[in-house]
């Protein structure tokens, strides 16, 4: 692709409501979107508001709509998404209250995770007491794997932008925090199966899901949240079917 | 935003949600079920229309493999019944997602609806018996 000698990128500015601001940003070799919100930043305009850390895509909090598309902002070099003539369009994450400029507040996200039981509960030790003993889970058991799938998640909100349930129901838990129910449920140390597949079922847990894979398709880790959905609504069948619950 | 928190509670769900997740979950169960029996009814329905009209169509010839075939019977209420509560179910979807009917009182509302329609079937169905 011919590269352009510099950038026009349309920023979003305001909370909800605001409108784009636009930027002339020089183009440079091996150049991410973080590096030209950064630039934007320090160049151009300090009252940007956006959200980073990490940088090598560790920390998930640089994530943005970029051109349309939740992305990792630090992982997505510019020419991989910059059209012919050099434009950028750069949003906050969708399905999330804006902040202000480029920061979501992830509050609703992470909230669903606890609404989904998203935290381990140690068979052995109700009470957060070290087990007495190690739990030997054999890394190719078939639970094992099905958790190993899920686990590298990060919570950057990538896949609960990305999703359409979420954005026409918001009562709907999303991707990531029916993800890591999946793992939870498959994890043989935790005991809290039962209680967690009541609070991820029905129409605002994993059996709104259309298995539309956006989720998997936009998930930088490459994880898939869609086959850890339909794990769930499998065991929620034959539990419901077979009377286990 | 904040207004819909819930503080992360390591005691039971709520029993409210519960109750409805339960609900909500049977109605889904109940949709992929009929949707089994409906695949293989609809196989079963398209055979029979094609063999059916090959000898010509007429009510007589019809009454007469229906009526008094306790097969037939089962089959044609097994089938109004699969298709009338997968259809209501499956526009129960669509409706709370597109235009965002939801709640209680819509539930039992489109289960009546699936029940009425399926009621319809399994008349047609006695009358070819009886």
């Amino acid at each position: 692709m011919a590269e352009a000698a510099s950038l026009t990128v349309s920023v979003w500015r305001g909370a909800e409501q605001g409108s784009f601001a636009r930027f002339e940003v020089p183009a440079r070799a091996n150049q991410t979107v973080l590096d030209v919100v950064t630039y934007i930043q320090r160049e151009l305009d300090p009252s940007l508001a956006y959200r980073f850390a990490c940088r090598v895509g560790m920390c998930g909090s640089c994530a943005m709509t970029v051109n349309g598309r939740a992305r990792w902002t630090c992982r997505t070099h510019v020419r991989k998404v910059v059209d012919a003539d050099g434009a950028l369009e750069l949003r906050p994450l969708a399905n999330l209250p804006v902040i202000r400029d480029l920061a979501a507040d992830l509050a609703p996200f992470f909230d669903k995770w606890s609404r989904a039981r998203g935290t381990f509960q140690p068979k052995d030790a109700p009470d957060g007491a070290v087990p007495e003993d190690f739990a030997v889970v054999p890394p190719a058991s078939k639970q094992r794997r099905e958790a190993d799938a899920g686990i590298e998640c990060i919570g950057c909100a990538v896949c609960y932008a990305s999703c359409d349930v979420v954005a026409w129901n918001d009562e709907y838990l999303g991707p990531a925090a029916l993800n890591r129910a999946w793992t939870l449920v498959n994890d043989v140390r935790d005991g809290g199966r039962a209680e967690r597949l009541d609070a991820v079922a029905g129409d605002a847990g994993c059996h709104s899901c259309h298995s539309t894979q956006s989720c998997t398709e936009r998930c930088p880790k490459n994880l898939d949240p869609s086959s850890a959905i339909a794990g769930l609504k499998r065991a929620l069948f034959w539990d419901t079917l077979l009377g286990r619950r | 935003m904040s207004a819909t928190r819930q503080p992360a509670s390591t005691k039971g769900v709520n029993r409210s949600h519960r109750t409805r997740a339960r609900a909500q979950t049977h109605l889904w169960v109940v949709q992929r079920v009929t949707a089994m029996l409906l695949a293989l009814a609809v196989v079963v329905h398209l055979v029979m229309i094609v063999t059916a009209v090959r000898g010509g169509l007429s009510a007589a010839e019809i009454l007469s493999r229906t009526r008094g075939n306790e097969a037939w019977l089962a089959f044609y209420v097994t089938f109004a019944l699969a298709a009338g509560l997968h259809g209501a179910i499956g526009l129960r979807n669509i409706a709370s997602e597109a235009i965002g009917l939801r709640g209680r009182g819509a539930d039992l509302a489109w289960l009546t609806a699936g029940l009425l329609t399926a009621g319809f079937g399994i008349r047609a169905a006695i009358g070819l018996y009886a």
